[in-house]
């Protein structure tokens, strides 16, 4: 079975984010990046779904970006992806231009499934796999913490709602976003990571897929948040009742 | 219809979310001297039409087709609706509902989307300027949306619920003629889990009681946050930790990949303040911190902070509460 893991680049969440000053973006100049928390766990599962089958497959790993993205796509091939796709684009993306590029990339590509992050903890938007799904018109299954093949080829998903967890049975071809619980993604050993130095990573210009992206998305400014309050530190459990009923009047 | 609100119910009453998503509705509408119209999908859905009959008018897709909400049929039809009743916004409240059926839907009808947004200033006609957190709330981005349709999804949490119409004005229903053979049939539902509560379901809570890594257990989950709670007739959530350790579920994690609430107190115990964790919570009107260790960053963001075991924090608590 061939599997499509869309990977995106995103600021790695050891450093707090900081926003330019004149409220373009962020702060990047020398900040560490990774591969988004949730595309590694989707990775991850690709891999499992790969190794398990009996009859093998294959996991493509695809970038939209600049050359720095490269650096992901290597990561993802050190955890064992097998191919690395880039799309080249210098143009920032709205998750539905993403989605657009994702589709070109599937009609290319034939894969049986698209394991997607469920959000990109960048931009927060977790758009682009619902999108991609409606794109292709195919089943669809968000937020997934258990994902299991049935006899009948079709496959099925745990989802994580806000009302619990919800199962559902999708004909395949689909497109399955992975939430955190999905499992734990594997850290790439230093002899992958050698390996991974020699297997192929494609570039493909976007508008070889016939795709002129274009935003509708339009940022017009950052800034940062300001979280910080004054915290009153109180003694004990009463002078906190206290304050609660008198002061604040919460209780 | 220019604008549409996708409602979410319980068969019965409209949710909270979904009022506050239709208070930015009419914003929207007034630019153009129009009214929000509400849509309902599902199945037996004459008690939560007459609810929404109060806020407006409505337009209803009940079918036995849509008695689950899985997106590939949700989507359909609203994309139908979107495209035949030439619909320019369609507005919901944020939530894995709408963030899993209206990206689909934009992507069907090539909409525009901002979601999760947080401020909407609607005063120029033409050019709505949005606001909406990123980098797990360290940045709000200020950003507009180009062509129509549009599809924005709002947080229930910065907008006040929409007030029902004065009841001397009428208000009219359309039943969604449905083509049920041309509804796609390749997604089943098999079943949903959750678990029941008799306290206040966590994103409407007045108040929010959390815990925890330091929680080992269920039944310790249940006495000490649960506990609390209660004894506050407010709602139980939690940090990732516990959900990740099978301790609490997973609809009870507050942040960035969990749930968003703003209550008008929050009481965090036992929890570090992680940059994710402060993502669904810092919003909240008063914030109170129990943690044995006074460095702990969720100090910089309480408003009253304790330090200490909760152990030993929280039956006091509930003792002097219940006197
Ligand atoms: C992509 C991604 C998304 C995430 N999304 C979320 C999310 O939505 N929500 C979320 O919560 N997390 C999320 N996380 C996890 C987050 O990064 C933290 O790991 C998590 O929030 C930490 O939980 P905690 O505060 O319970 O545990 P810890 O960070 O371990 O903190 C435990 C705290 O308890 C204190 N303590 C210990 N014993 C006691 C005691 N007896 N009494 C009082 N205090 C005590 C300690 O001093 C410490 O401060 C996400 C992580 C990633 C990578
Ligand atoms: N530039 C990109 N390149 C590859 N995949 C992406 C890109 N942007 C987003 N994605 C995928 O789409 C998912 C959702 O992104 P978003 O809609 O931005 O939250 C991510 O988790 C990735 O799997």
């Amino acid at each position: 079975m061939k599997l499509l893991v869309p990977i995106k680049r995103v600021p790695s969440a050891d450093e707090p984010v900081r926003v330019r000053p004149d409220g373009t973006g962020i702060e990047d100049d020398g900040r560490a990046f990774m591969i988004n928390p949730f595309d590694a766990i989707a990775l991850e599962e690709a891999l499992r779904i790969r190794d398990s089958h009996p009859d093998g497959g294959e996991v493509l790993a695809v970038c939209i970006g600049d050359s720095e993205v490269e650096a992901e796509l290597r990561t993802a091939l050190a955890m064992g992806a097998d191919r690395g796709l880039r799309v080249a684009c210098e143009a920032s993306l709205d998750s539905l231009s993403v989605a657009k590029i994702l589709a070109g990339v599937v009609r290319r590509e034939g894969p049986a499934m698209v394991l997607a992050g469920k959000q990109a903890v960048d931009s927060d938007a977790g758009q682009a796999g619902p999108m991609l799904a409606g794109l292709l018109d195919w089943p669809q299954a968000t937020f997934a913490s258990v994902i299991t093949f049935l006899e009948d080829g079709r496959v099925q998903v745990v989802r994580e709602t806000d009302h619990g967890l919800e199962t559902l049975r999708l004909c395949l071809p689909a497109v399955i976003t992975a939430d955190l619980r999905l499992n734990e993604p594997r850290y790439a050993s230093l002899p992958a990571i050698m390996r991974a130095r020699r297997k192929p990573i494609e570039t493909l210009p976007v508008a070889d897929l016939g795709i002129q992206p274009r935003s509708r998305v339009v940022q017009l400014r950052m800034e940062q948040s300001t979280m910080a309050r004054e915290c009153v530190r109180v003694a004990d459990t009463d002078e906190l009742l206290h304050r609660l009923r008198s002061e604040a009047k919460v209780i | 219809m220019e604008t549409l609100v996708l409602a979410e119910h319980d068969g019965k009453t409209l949710r909270r979310g979904t009022l506050c998503a239709l208070t930015v509705a009419r914003d929207l509408a007034s630019r153009s001297g129009s009214k929000p119209v509400i849509l309902l999908l599902g199945r037996e859905l004459a008690a939560v039409r007459d609810d929404a009959r109060r806020f407006g008018d409505v337009v209803v897709a009940d079918h036995s087709l849509l008695a689950r909400p899985t997106a590939e049929r949700y989507a359909a039809v609203i994309a139908d609706i979107i495209r035949a009743q030439g619909v320019r916004e369609l507005v919901a409240a944020a939530s894995t509902f709408s963030r899993d059926i209206l990206p689909r839907v934009a992507a069907v009808v090539d909409a525009a989307m901002g979601g999760d947004v947080t401020a909407c200033a609607a005063a120029e006609a033409e050019r709505v300027e949005l606001q909406r957190p990123i980098h797990a709330g360290a940045a709000m981005a200020s950003f507009v949306l180009h062509g129509t349709p549009q599809i924005i999804t709002v947080r229930a949490a910065a907008f006040p619920s929409a007030k029902p119409l004065p009841e001397s004005e009428a208000t009219c229903c359309l039943d969604w003629p449905l083509n049920a053979d041309a509804l796609p049939d390749r997604t089943e539902f098999v079943g949903l889990e959750s678990r029941s509560t008799n306290r206040p379901e966590l994103g409407e809570a007045r108040v929010v009681v959390s815990g925890g890594r330091p929680l080992r257990s269920s039944e310790e989950f249940q006495a000490f946050v649960g506990g609390l709670a209660d004894a506050l007739q407010g709602a139980a959530g939690c940090t990732r930790a516990l959900v990740d350790a099978g301790i609490a579920p997973n609809e009870w994690q507050v942040g960035q990949t969990g749930k968003v609430v703003s209550p008008e107190l929050y009481v965090a115990l036992g929890i570090s303040g992680s940059v994710q964790h402060l993502a669904g919570m810092k919003n909240s009107r008063v914030i109170v911190a129990v943690n044995t260790d006074p460095d702990a960053p969720i100090f910089s963001l309480a408003n009253y902070g304790l330090v200490g075991d909760l152990r030993e924090i929280v039956p006091q608590l509930v003792r002097a509460l219940a006197r």
